[in-house]
Parts: C-alpha cells; sequence; structure tokens
C-alpha cells in the first residue's frame, strides 16, 4: 500500500546525519511508491538537498534559519507541523536522538496521535503498521501497532539500512519559514567530547566496567583500545563505571548512553546487564573478558576469556601487538 | 513554590536477566519470585531534584504523584519519607490497560486539580516500558514548556534554569514556570530517607483520586483512550554459543584470543 512518509532529519555541521539516511532508507521501504517527505532545519539545511535525494527523499521541505541549529521544542514543533499541513504524511519517523526524545512525544501529543520510542524494526504489514521496540532495559521485545494518525515513530541509530545512494536524483524543494518565538531559552553550552575517534564511529570499541575496581584500570583498557590501532579503536564504559566518576559519561555504552554497533566490541570487567547489551547488541562480534563464568556477557559474546583482567589484558596487548 | 513528582512503580529492572519472564497470552511480565517492585529509580531522582530545590526556596511543598494499583502506595511512601509532603494515587479499574498518552492525561488531569503547581518533576524514562514519554505528553497537555534529560535544576525567581545532558556534552536552558522538567542519572543519588523518616512517611495518608474525581470520561482513560496498543511482548532471542579460550596462564587465554580474532578475519 502506497504512503506518504514524513522524516525528520538531523544536520551535523552542515551535513546529513548518517541516521538521517538510515531514516531515509527505512522511509522509502515504508512508502512503497508513496512520497518521501524530508524536513531539514538550521543553516545548510536547503544545500543538503542534493544528498538528500540521493539517500531517498522525494521532497525536500527546508529553512536555513540558524535558530534551528540548536534544537528547541517549540521551535521545531511548529515547522515540523507545518510540514504536516503541507504534506500530509501517514508515518513520522525521528531519529531516538536528542531531538527525537523530545519532538516524538510533543508532535504524537499535539497532533492527537501516539509515538513509540526508541524502535528497533518497523514494518507495513496487511494488518497496518508495526513498530516493535526493546522495554524492560532490553529484557523484553514489544510490538506495537496504532489507533490513531500520524503514527509517529523514534528509531534507533544503526538499526536501520540506508538505500545504496541514488546518484543524480532530484525532487522538489519547499522553503519553511523561519523560527517564531521559543518558551526555552539556551544559555549555555559545554562541550564534552573525547578526542580523536568517536565509539558510534569507531570499527572497534573496547569498553570497561566496574570490574576494573579503580580509575586507574581504564588505563590499560585505553592500552588496550591503543594496541588495536588509535584510528580504529575507541574505549567506552558501562554506566556504572561512569557513575562511580571513572570514565566520562560521554563514552558510557547503554540504553541511556549511546548505541555502538561496531565489527569488533571488547567488554572488559562488564557484567553485561541487559541495559548495557542494549547499547552493543549490534556488534559484529563480542568478546568478553571476565573473572565470573556466569557473567550474563559471556551469553552474548562470541569469544570469551575467563580471568582476571589485571592479568589478562596486558598479555592481550602483547599478543594483539605481535600480530598486527 | 509547589512543586509534584511523578512516581511509578515498576518491577525492579535490576531482575537478573534469568529470572525475567514474560506470560505470551497476557503479553505481561511475569513478577519475578521474590523481587518487590520498587520505585522507578530515575522517578527517586525526579525527587531528588524537587526535594533539594524545595530546601532551596525555603518554602517550597512537594506534593508525588502515582498512577498505578493499590501498591503503588509503597512507591509514594518512598518519595514521602525522602522529604515530600503530600501524596496522592490515581487508581481505579477503568485507568487499566493504559497507554503513555492516557497516563500523561490522568496525570495532567491531577495537576490541574492541585491548581497552583509551579513544576512537576518525571524520570526521564520509566524503567520498565524505557518510553520516556510521559513527561513530555504532561508538558502538551498542560501547555507548559519542558526541559528533558537533565542533570541539575534550580529555580531562579518564576523561572527554572535546568542543566541537561546532550549526545556530546550538557545544556543549560532556562524557561518560565509553570513548566516540566525530566530527571537523569547524572544528577547523582537520590538521598536515602532516614529510619525515623520512615516511619513517619508509613503514618501519613495518601489521597486517591478517581477518574470522576478528576472530571475524567471513561473513553479518556485506560484500554478505551489508549492510542497504542501493544500487539505482542516477547524476549528476544539469545546470542550464540561462546567459545571460551583455553590456556594455561593468562598469556595462553590471550594468545589464543588474538589467533581467533586473526583467524575470523576480525583483526
Ligand atoms: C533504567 C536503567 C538504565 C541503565 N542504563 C545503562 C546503560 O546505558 N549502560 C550501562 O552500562 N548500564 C546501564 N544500567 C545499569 C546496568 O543495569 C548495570 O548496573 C551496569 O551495566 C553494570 O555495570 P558493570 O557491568 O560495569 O558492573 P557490574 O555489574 O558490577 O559488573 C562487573 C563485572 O566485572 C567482573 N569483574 C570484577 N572484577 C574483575 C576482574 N578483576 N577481572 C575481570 N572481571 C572482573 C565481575 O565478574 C562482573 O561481571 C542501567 C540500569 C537501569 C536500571
Ligand atoms: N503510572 C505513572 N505514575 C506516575 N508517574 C508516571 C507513571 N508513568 C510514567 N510516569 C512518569 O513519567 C516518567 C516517564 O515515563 P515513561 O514515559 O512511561 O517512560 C516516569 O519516570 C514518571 O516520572
Amino acid at each position: 500500500m502506497a504512503q506518504d512518509i514524513l522524516v525528520v532529519g538531523e544536520l551535523a555541521e552542515g551535513a546529513l546525519t548518517p541516521t538521517s539516511a538510515e531514516l531515509l532508507g527505512l522511509a522509502t521501504r515504508l512508502a512503497d511508491g508513496g512520497k518521501t517527505n524530508l524536513v531539514l532545519l538550521g543553516s545548510g539545511a536547503t544545500g543538503q538537498a542534493a544528498q538528500a535525494f540521493a539517500a531517498g527523499a522525494d521532497r525536500v521541505l527546508a529553512s536555513d534559519d540558524a535558530a534551528y541549529d540548536q534544537y528547541r521544542s517549540d521551535h521545531w514543533l511548529a515547522a515540523v507541523e507545518a510540514t504536516l499541513d503541507q504534506a500530509s504524511s501517514a508515518v513520522v519517523l525521528i531519529a531516538q536522538s536528542m531531538v527525537g526524545r523530545d519532538l516524538g512525544p510533543r508532535l504524537a501529543f499535539r497532533r492527537g496521535s501516539a509515538v513509540a520510542t526508541d524502535c528497533l524494526r518497523v514494518e507495513q504489514t496487511p494488518e497496518g503498521l508495526r513498530a516493535t521496540r526493546s522495554a524492560y532495559g532490553g529484557n523484553a521485545q514489544a510490538t506495537y501497532s496504532f489507533n490513531t494518525s500520524p503514527a509517529v515513530v523514534t528509531v534507533r541509530a544503526k538499526s536501520q539500512d540506508p538505500i545504496a545512494p541514488r546518484a543524480g536524483a532530484s525532487g522538489e524543494t519547499v522553503a519553511l519559514p523561519n523560527a517564531g518565538a521559543a518558551r526555552t531559552e539556551i544559555v549555555g553550552r559545554e562541550a564534552a567530547v573525547s578526542e580523536g575517534l568517536q565509539i558510534q564511529d569507531a570499527p572497534i570499541v573496547v569498553s570497561g566496567g566496574r570490574g576494573l575496581g579503580a580509575p586507574e584500570g581504564f588505563r590499560v583498557v585505553e592500552e588496550l583500545a591503543a594496541a588495536f590501532g588509535s584510528d580504529k579503536a575507541a574505549v567506552g564504559s558501562s554506566r556504572a563505571a561512569c557513575d562511580l566518576g571513572w570514565y566520562p559519561p560521554s563514552q558510557q555504552v547503554g540504553l541511556t548512553g549511546k548505541v555502538v554497533s561496531p565489527d569488533l566490541y571488547v567488554a572488559v570487567a562488564i557484567s553485561g546487564a541487559s541495559q548495557h547489551m542494549a547499547g552493543c547488541s549490534g556488534s559484529k562480534t563480542i568478546v568478553a573478558i571476565n573473572r565470573d563464568r556466569e557473567a550474563n556477557i559471556f551469553k552474548a559474546a562470541r569469544f570469551g576469556i575467563v580471568g582476571d583482567y589485571k592479568a589478562v589484558v596486558p598479555e592481550l596487548i602483547k599478543a594483539i601487538k605481535e600480530l598486527l | 513554590m509547589h512543586l509534584v513528582v511523578c512516581a511509578k512503580q515498576i518491577p525492579d529492572p535490576e531482575t537478573p536477566p534469568a529470572a525475567f519472564r514474560i506470560d505470551s497470552a497476557k503479553n505481561e511480565v511475569i513478577p519475578a519470585q521474590g523481587i518487590a517492585p520498587v520505585l522507578s529509580p530515575y522517578d527517586a531522582q525526579a525527587a531528588e531534584a524537587a526535594l533539594r530545590i524545595k530546601e532551596q526556596s525555603g518554602d517550597g511543598k512537594v506534593t508525588v504523584i502515582s498512577l498505578g494499583k493499590e501498591s503503588a502506595q509503597a512507591a509514594i511512601k518512598q518519595v514521602l519519607a525522602m522529604g515530600a509532603d503530600e501524596g496522592v494515587l490515581l487508581s481505579a479499574d477503568e485507568f487499566q490497560g493504559g497507554d503513555s498518552y492516557t497516563t500523561a492525561h490522568a496525570l495532567a488531569a491531577a495537576v490541574k486539580k492541585l491548581g497552583d503547581v509551579d513544576a512537576v518533576f518525571c524520570g526521564r524514562q520509566a524503567a520498565d516500558w524505557d518510553m520516556g514519554q510521559v513527561g513530555v505528553g504532561i508538558a502538551e497537555e498542560l501547555g507548559w514548556p519542558s526541559a528533558i534529560i537533565a542533570k541539575d535544576v534550580k529555580a531562579d525567581g518564576g523561572s527554572f534554569v535546568v542543566q541537561r545532558v546532550l549526545a556530546d556534552g550538557f545544556e543549560t536552558v532556562k524557561m518560565a514556570g509553570p513548566a516540566v522538567i525530566t530527571v537523569s542519572n547524572e544528577l547523582g543519588d537520590p538521598r536515602y530517607p532516614k529510619l525515623q523518616q520512615i516511619m513517619q512517611a508509613a503514618r501519613k495518608t495518601v489521597t486517591t483520586w478517581t477518574p470522576g474525581d478528576l472530571g475524567l470520561q471513561p473513553g479518556e482513560i485506560g484500554a478505551a483512550g489508549a492510542r497504542l496498543k501493544l500487539e505482542k511482548l516477547f524476549q528476544p532471542p539469545a546470542g550464540g554459543d561462546v567459545q571460551i579460550m583455553e590456556g594455561d596462564t593468562p598469556a595462553d587465554q590471550a594468545k589464543a584470543l588474538a589467533r581467533a580474532l586473526r583467524d575470523a578475519k576480525i583483526i
């Protein structure tokens, strides 16, 4: 059944984010011949139209107003509502990002409809749209249908495949109004980003947990990451380790941290609680180093070492350096 | 200053995965034996944020509201023991089977009934369904501004200054009250009630409001008002079989692992 879909895209430093391309891929599949509309807000939005068409958009509704650069509910909600008035869509897809966590429920409630947040799978079935998300900290999954329209869905990063870029694709561009008034004022911003390779982008992520016993344990974890190559591996951590102040919250992997799906995920002294696995279960290969053979992490891992990380990791660093 | 904390009682999110079971006929979680339900952890942090402001303002009052079964009294009492002044339970059969919308709608109606509320504090997400939408939903129902995923909240005259956690840092937002704020674990550990406070809270009466008390029609709440329908709740299949590296010494185990990763062309 052909249906029109609205994707709320996001820009990072003026460029369409990879997650936006993933959403466009999903939208193209769900549209089934219907139109894929993309709303893009902030500096450089219009300039990204060609990239958006290549990624699957049929129509780009954009405003370059810099007031949209930092997300504010009132601004973005008005713009997305204006888009829906012009391009009525049965389904609205938004990333489960700091934008989607606010805009998803705001938009759904404003339009008298519902949102399913943090979805992993979205399918059109003969019975209607089905959105599947993780619940109970990752212990369960829940599939929902919608009694109302539009169905708003926020989608977990890396859960969807983008389409193969359509070279030279073109489409319609529509100008959206500048931002109006907002009831919230952003009075400060502070970056807390790690240097170099980001954990969401790294092909290898080495993470440490509470079992490291002390913040110094992270030095060994960092050395292991460096042994794989500083251009390939980044360091993450469990929430327990972040809460203890051993590692910055920006590096937390999990349900309430970052979602990573590297080729290789190495969990050092992490028990593998469902909420942690929610952030790394998409990894191609998981390796666990843990002294407790019964730890849950071994249920998700492909390779494991049962032992004290203090003895194992330095040896692993040596062994990898010999091989690479 | 009147502050409201929305507190939900949930199955203990730290239940070991092995004890987690689903009744697939009813699409419900089977309560794990011997593991009592708890106050959703972020709601304890929401309470902590509200109580800090109450202390800062000197003449504040904190009301805790929960929508749930009679057993949710325990969650309310826990927030009362932390220092909240009054508790309200929204409980009736008609509330059963609702979704985030009907929950937000009922909680917003309760806030309206209280009348003089300056701010509502919620958890960033309830740690059972992990939806993360009731806080924003209440704001939308009341027509109030909101700030989500707070790590610090301060009152500044009639405004609130909220430090929020972003993916790549922090942002400070200012908004005039009344407003909704959702709180994250970065706020820090919630206070632990003293025995005397627990005993005092146990003696406090919790007011119960039914849909009728809130002027809500049956079609607006519970299963009848829900916009989202749970079709299926299930446990995802567990991962593959782990290969444990053999070896007499850590060095042997480490070498075996490095070789296995190389053989699988992972490194
Ligand atoms: C709502 C909610 C959201 C959450 N979100 C997240 C999230 O986003 N990310 C997250 O990570 N967690 C999250 N959690 C917390 C999660 O439930 C766990 O508490 C947390 O992941 C545990 O961290 P850990 O594995 O580092 O610590 P622990 O569970 O304490 O595990 C430590 C492990 O180290 C092992 N160990 C100890 N010493 C050694 C040694 N010398 N050598 C080798 N191994 C050793 C132990 O055997 C154990 O398995 C959340 C929880 C809730 C309730
Ligand atoms: N039944 C409820 N009773 C009281 N507060 C609730 C209830 N459900 C959700 N909340 C509040 O809304 C927050 C977000 O919940 P949710 O949107 O369900 O993840 C929770 O942390 C609570 O503060």
